[in-house]
């Protein structure tokens, strides 16, 4: 159905660490991989899933590894994938970093992990959360007949485990929204959408029933209370505690939450916003002499926000050299090993225009392969500020216990791919 | 302290150490020194030989150094079966351990030892885990049953496992469901036909239940075999729908693409005229487009999913700009998204999509570019209105003289003149500008053609083809064979000057020349071109064909098969599993359900925008289609034209030439070679070149039968892992025969071939099992003549003409549909009696009359009417009124439907009108395409 075998590989194509779910791939078939990666790699033709023969390897690369699957079948490729990002994810729980140091210093979790993240090809709890209340870094020595599996683990509440306790109930929501921006070279928007997330930091005890009000526009229509201030939120996905069914029905946001850190939602909205920061760049090349770059970035939101760590990276050529640069506020330095010429402002109130210049040398030799034409990628937060109008209007909290519980609410606006073509 | 110690042991004597290590008698020292065992054979060292060793440490009460056991017993029982034997008490007794996890743990692992001898002593052990209070063990158990089953299918069977294994779909417990679910469907497909999955309304609503509360896995499982059961009618599909649509809320990518599988599946039975159908086409759209904010390679199999949904349904269409490319998007996104922007470039967004490929175009990741390129030709081709700035965008694109740009564009420039001839020739001035910088054989074909194609206009055509002649020998295949036409097509235009430059190909190709086609190809010119230059005119120069508007379209039959594998890795190829898997060769195909509730079988667009991909989209095959009795007295929308049958001008195979008068007047002042100069360095058969062609062409020549189509490739190789078919119909002196060349094109020898058809609108049905004597070498190609009969099952096809057929051979079964020219049915005594034609065209009513337009022709009366009889179309009568000449014509189709026709020839007018008056009107445009098929060849 999903996987044969499952291996993480080092950059050479090495296997570090395998599990086999089934048997009809044999254990050799994986020194083919790299011999394939590479050859479609050369023809240009690499994609995330390549064959050998009657083997199919769905493969994803993290820092110095591959993680590779394998399946002989017609296997379900989505799912695979996903798995492997979460096997990525769980790891990284537990080593904080997956490469290939970690994977060595902890192989003998690494194999326990291995076995209860999939049996037989099937993926099987792979919540780190409820992992590791079973399988513990110091060796877990369960005497007999003491031992237990976490009831969360087969629970229809499967990502939460009982008898949390706090003393002060508290949650924290942050309504993230990143904007992904693309504007062409002539200065029109050719794509803008916001991605927005709503992550929460739960520390509340026992079993708590959640529910979340926005100000959703189709929950205001359906309960008649207009369209004013409401946001319509276009392709809402949820967090599996969410009971999607009820919210199908009178979207009504309601949940029994993880412990600690995630996200509880994320959702994309269409509306044609003007960019934020507004980038309008000069760069005039003069082959073999020199590379005139001008820059101005301008706040196009209300005076009371302000924009901060605002980086802005514009391209210049790998063999570029001498850079003079002046700005009319914070600073620009070049960054040879990414071929950028990175301008930061620390805060840039709405409304408000800076200008950099710059000045590269170019060598009177030109190099002979071409370099593509990056964009200019822009970096930046906006504190208190959402491009969607979305408002957590409330958070009822539910526990048989009775007791307080205070929700935090944080909104903060962000870049996404935020890019301006160049010409 | 960390793991990584354990691998660094590598002194002499190693496995000894271990050993002692391993027999020692405190627990830490054997914990460690298994650790260091499994270190070893992680690294890929032989540590067998510890077998004994390893496995007198099983039994332990810590979890851990019990897991490590296990692992080892995994890798190693197979090449120690003997020694595994005395693991199997251990299993045993851990099945019974008080603690779940390590019941558990004894039942995932126990399965994981593919050893026959032991499979028997575990069947105790995992009965009774199947029925554990702990759902963490019977889910466990349940995978077990699975992989029990792959080892010993017979003994899981006889156990009845297989029933335990139902009843856990109805387990109080979602993720035990979930995992029962997983395994009996892994079963199931193994096993076609053993009927596992019989799911019923009441198990179905068991599923639907435990879908809102297992976990994301769970959910896939569940949905996966959902997508596999087929409602009893629309209203149950209707509801199953209702409850799968919240997953597409579904925060993993994965459970939204198996939500979307049983959405687009079951959406098949729902009436179209349903507002929740349309309801349910909206909501499909916003999730897909979500998916494309995942990680790469799961917008890839996103993408690649999304490529086929909108062949099946017209969405997405207002989503076209989450489809721009992004500078960092990895090259295979980048790709695919290039791919589903053409799919869909309609009239309305045209701008911005050339604005976009335009951009791509100046990029410098040289796949990328290229298919940028293709792409802006492409879209030239599609949406008719942006051809000219299409056509301005691609010079604007060759004057930046980069190489590889320049022949791409030149490529898809002559695709572009194929479609709107006469159009955009203005610009061959400039294309001719940059013929030296091309190096690439597909550039060059297209060049060349080019320039024979509209040799009257350029100056110096012959200078331009005389210098690829040069080096005609180290060209491709592919040039070769343009540059020998390409000439061929000067020297009939302007044969005066060209006449050594004819010769001079001619005698390359027939010659100098080792490959069979050139030379094929080299000798009819030749043989056409010295027998009757006016013959070889209107052959070569015959007008062309309009191509296609959407080539790539996948076949609906395939399209609907692969709809139903949405999410997995024949979606992410574009082929059926059968065509990649092993040994799934008896597998039944899946394909869409019935569509009920409604009364059309095909799903044509909820709008149609001109030039959207819409206009010519694929009809789905009506599974449950009417008879053509029906056409008579059912009243039927009009029919829909099917695309043209792809001819192109590289394959002007031998037939036509050869069925033409080629043994004819001999009135050609041009003989440039006797045949006595034929070639004689090819050996005796060869040594007669000529007269063998003379042989030939007399048998053929004398036969009378109706007109032969050339060949056309039906199944690519690429389709058919090497198996590659071209073939066109034909009907002689009676008989109808289908004439197929198969060619192997893969490396192993093919054998064992059979063909069927599907059931179609006139009963067509092979009258004799196909027969290929040898076995097919790689390489070889071989000529059949299948002699075909009207005697087969009937079923009405979209296109009426569709014919859609399957060839078996020792390596798969592959699938194709083609369309027949309807003049192979056309019998023999379809001349009606004048009397009965006055009767039956009066009776007939006057909303059965079509009238089409037959553009271009030049025959005169005479000459029409005696093609037309060649082929059973019969002139009863023939008027002269007021100067133009009626012609009264019948024809009788095999299944006895007549067709009556009046054509209208006006002398000064090239262009014929045709009325066609029949009794089952869905035919007249099968018909006039029949009479332009005739009268233009």
């Amino acid at each position: 159905m999903a996987a044969s075998s499952l291996f993480i590989l080092d950059l050479k194509g090495k296997p570090l660490i395998s599990r086999t779910y089934k048997g009809d791939v044999g254990p050799g078939e994986i020194e083919n991989f790299m011999g394939v990666l590479l050859q479609r790699e050369e023809e240009g033709t690499l994609t995330p899933v390549l064959s050998h023969g009657h083997v199919h390897f769905l493969w994803i690369k993290h820092a110095n590894l591959y993680l590779v699957a394998t399946t002989k079948k017609n296997g379900n490729a989505s799912l695979v994938f996903s798995f492997l990002y979460k096997v990525v994810e769980v790891f990284c729980e537990y080593f904080k970093e997956l490469e290939e140091e970690s994977v060595r210093d902890n192989f003998v979790i690494v194999y326990e992990l291995l076995d209860e993240l999939m049996d037989f090809g099937f993926p099987q709890t792979t919540d780190s959360k409820i992992l590791q209340e079973y399988i513990t870094q110091e060796g877990n020595r369960l005497e007999r007949g003491g031992g237990r599996v976490p009831s969360t683990v087969t629970n229809a509440v499967s990502w939460r485990s009982e008898g949390i306790r706090y003393k002060k109930n508290e949650v924290f929501i942050d309504v993230v929204e990143a904007v992904n921006l693309l504007v062409s070279a002539s200065g029109s928007v050719v794509l803008s959408e916001v991605l927005g997330t709503i992550r929460l930091k739960v520390f509340l005890s026992g079993m708590p029933e959640l529910r979340l009000g926005l100000n959703d526009r189709v929950l205001f229509e359906l309960t008649g209370r207009g369209k004013n201030k409401s946001v319509e939120l276009e392709d809402v996905k949820f967090h599996q505690c969410v009971r999607l069914s009820r919210f199908d029905n009178d979207r009504t946001i309601a949940f029994i939450p993880p412990d600690g850190d995630f996200e509880l939602m994320s959702y994309r909205l269409h509306t044609q916003v003007k960019p934020l920061i507004l980038i309008e760049s000069i760069i005039e090349k003069f082959s073999h002499s020199r590379l005139e770059i001008l820059v101005k970035a301008k706040g196009q939101f209300k005076k009371q926000s302000v924009a901060n760590a605002v980086e802005i990276a514009v391209p210049v050529p790998s063999d570029a050299d001498s850079p003079k640069v002046k700005t009319t506020a914070g600073s620009a330095r070049y960054v040879p090993e990414r071929n950028v010429l990175l301008w930061s402002i620390k805060s840039l109130p709405g409304g408000k225009e800076h200008l950099m210049r710059a000045h590269f040398g170019l060598p009177s030799v030109e190099k002979e392969e071409e370099e593509g034409r990056p964009p200019i990628a822009v970096r930046f937060e906006i504190p208190y500020f959402t491009v969607s109008g979305i408002q957590v209007r409330y958070m009822k909290i539910i526990e048989k216990s009775g007791y307080q519980a205070l929700p935090w609410v944080r909104y903060i606006t962000q870049s996404g791919d935020y890019q301006i073509r160049t010409s | 302290m960390t793991d990584s110690k354990y691998f660094t042991t590598t002194k002499k004597g190693e496995i000894f150490e271990l050993k002692a290590e391993l027999n020692s008698d405190k627990k830490e020292k054997k914990k460690e020194a298994v650790k260091k065992v499994i270190a070893s054979m992680t690294v890929g060292k032989d540590v067998s030989a510890l077998f004994p060793d390893v496995v007198n440490c099983m039994q332990t009460d810590n979890l851990e150094l019990k897991k490590l056991v296990y692992l080892y017993l995994m890798n190693y029982a197979k090449s120690q079966p003997d020694m595994a034997i005395m693991a199997v008490n251990t299993f045993v007794k851990d099945c019974e351990d008080p603690n779940p996890l390590i019941r558990a743990l004894a039942v995932r692992t126990m399965g994981c030892i593919r050893v026959d001898k032991i499979t028997e002593y575990l069947c105790e052990p995992l009965r009774k885990c199947l029925k554990d209070e702990d759902p963490y063990v019977r889910k466990t158990a349940a995978v077990c049953v699975a992989k029990l089953h792959d080892i010993n299918a017979q003994l899981v069977e006889d156990q009845g496992f297989l029933d335990t294994l139902k009843d856990l779909i109805s387990d109080s417990n979602p993720m035990v469901v979930a995992n029962a679910v997983a395994a009996l469907s892994e079963i199931a497909e193994s096993h076609p036909s053993s009927n596992l999955l019989d799911l019923n309304p009441q198990s179905i609503n068991k599923l639907l239940t435990a879908l809102n509360e297992c976990t994301e896995w769970g959910q896939i499982f569940i949905l996966d075999c959902l997508a596999n059961y087929m409602p009893k009618d629309d209203r149950e599909a209707q509801s199953i729908c209702e409850r799968v649509t919240p997953r597409l809320s579904h925060a993993n990518s994965a459970v939204v693409l198996s939500a979307v599988k049983v959405l687009m599946k079951f959406m098949e039975m729902l009436s179209k005229d349903l507002d929740y159908y349309g309801t349910l086409l909206k909501k499909l759209a916003p999730p897909l487009v979500t998916l494309l904010s995942a990680e790469p390679e799961l917008q890839y199999v996103a993408l690649r999913n999304i490529n086929l949904i909108v062949q099946k349904r017209w969405i997405l269409k207002h989503e076209m700009k989450v489809f721009f490319v992004k500078y960092n998007d990895p090259i295979y996104v980048k790709l695919e998204k290039l791919d589903i922007m053409i799919r869909l470039a309609s009239q309305a967004n045209i701008a911005q999509v050339l604005a976009e490929l335009k951009e791509y175009a100046t990029e410098v990741d040289v796949d990328f570019v290229r298919k940028a390129v293709r792409a802006i030709g492409r879209c030239a081709i599609k949406v008719e209105q942006s051809a000219e700035r299409c056509v301005s965008t691609l010079l604007d694109l060759i004057q930046t003289k980069v190489n590889y740009v320049v022949q791409e564009a030149i490529v898809v420039i002559k695709d572009i003149f194929r479609k709107y001839p006469n159009k955009y020739e203005s610009v061959i001035a400039t294309l001719c500008e940059n013929l030296d910088s091309l190096d690439e054989p597909e550039a060059r074909a297209a060049m060349i053609w080019i320039v024979g194609e509209y040799a009257e206009r350029i100056d110096n055509a012959d200078e331009l083809l005389e210098s690829f002649l040069e080096g005609f020998h180290d060209e491709s295949t592919q040039v070769q064979l343009q540059l020998l036409t390409a000439i061929v097509k000067l020297f009939l235009k302007k044969p005066t000057e060209t006449q050594e430059l004819v010769q001079q190909v001619l005698s390359l190709a027939t010659q100098d020349s080792d490959n069979p086609d050139l030379r094929d190809r080299g000798y009819i010119y030749w043989r056409l071109l010295s027998t009757d230059p006016v013959a070889a005119k209107e052959v070569v120069l015959a007008e062309k064909p309009l191509i296609s508007e959407e080539t790539d379209l996948i076949e609906p039959t395939l399209l609907d098969e692969l709809i139903c594998y949405i999410g997995t890795l024949a979606s992410v190829y574009h082929k059926p599993p059968s065509a990649f898997v092993e040994g799934s060769r008896g597998v039944v195909h899946k394909s869409l359900p019935p569509r009920t509730g409604s009364s059309e079988s095909a799903e044509s667009p909820d709008t149609a925008p001109s030039g959207g991909p819409a206009a010519d989209q694929p009809s789905v095959i009506p599974t449950q289609g009417d008879l053509l009795g029906d056409l008579l007295n059912l009243d039927l929308g009009p029919p829909v034209s099917g695309p043209p049958m792809a001819t192109s001008a590289v394959q002007m195979g031998a037939v036509d030439l050869l069925g033409d008068s080629l043994m004819g007047g001999s009135g050609g002042s041009f003989t440039p070679a006797p045949s006595t100069t034929a070639p004689t360095n090819v050996g005796a058969p060869l040594g007669s070149g000529l007269g063998d062609l003379f042989d030939l062409t007399g048998g053929v020549g004398t036969l009378s039968g109706s007109y032969v189509a050339p060949k056309t490739v039906w199944l690519p190789a690429m389709k058919a892992k090497g198996l590659e078919i071209s073939g066109t119909f034909s009907r002689q002196v009676g008989s109808i025969s289908m004439d197929l060349v198969l060619t192997n094109k893969a490396l192993q020898v093919m054998s064992d071939f059979a063909i069927q058809f599907n059931r179609n609108s006139f009963g067509l049905a092979p009258a004799a099992p196909l027969q290929v004597h040898a076995p097919l070498a790689p390489n070889q190609s071989v000529e059949i003549t299948l002699p075909l009969n009207t005697v087969g099952s009937v079923m009405k096809m979209e296109p009426l003409n569709n014919l859609q057929v399957a060839v078996k051979n020792n390596i798969d079964v592959f699938y194709f549909s083609t369309l027949y020219p309807l003049h192979i049915l056309f019998v023999e005594d379809g001349k009606m009696e004048r009397q009965m034609f006055l009767a039956t065209w009066k009776d007939i009513p006057n909303e059965n009359e079509t009238q089409f337009q037959i553009k271009d022709c030049s025959l005169n009366a005479d000459a029409v009417s005696s093609k037309l009889q060649g082929s059973n179309i019969f002139t009863i009568a023939k008027r002269n009124v007021e100067g133009q000449d009626m012609l009264y014509q019948s024809l009788k189709l095999t299944n006895g439907i007549w067709v009556l026709a009046e054509l209208r020839i006006q002398p000064s007018n090239p262009s014929f009108t045709l009325s066609l008056k029949c009794r089952a009107p869905e035919v007249s445009q099968y018909i006039y395409q029949a009479y332009e098929t005739i009268l233009k060849n």
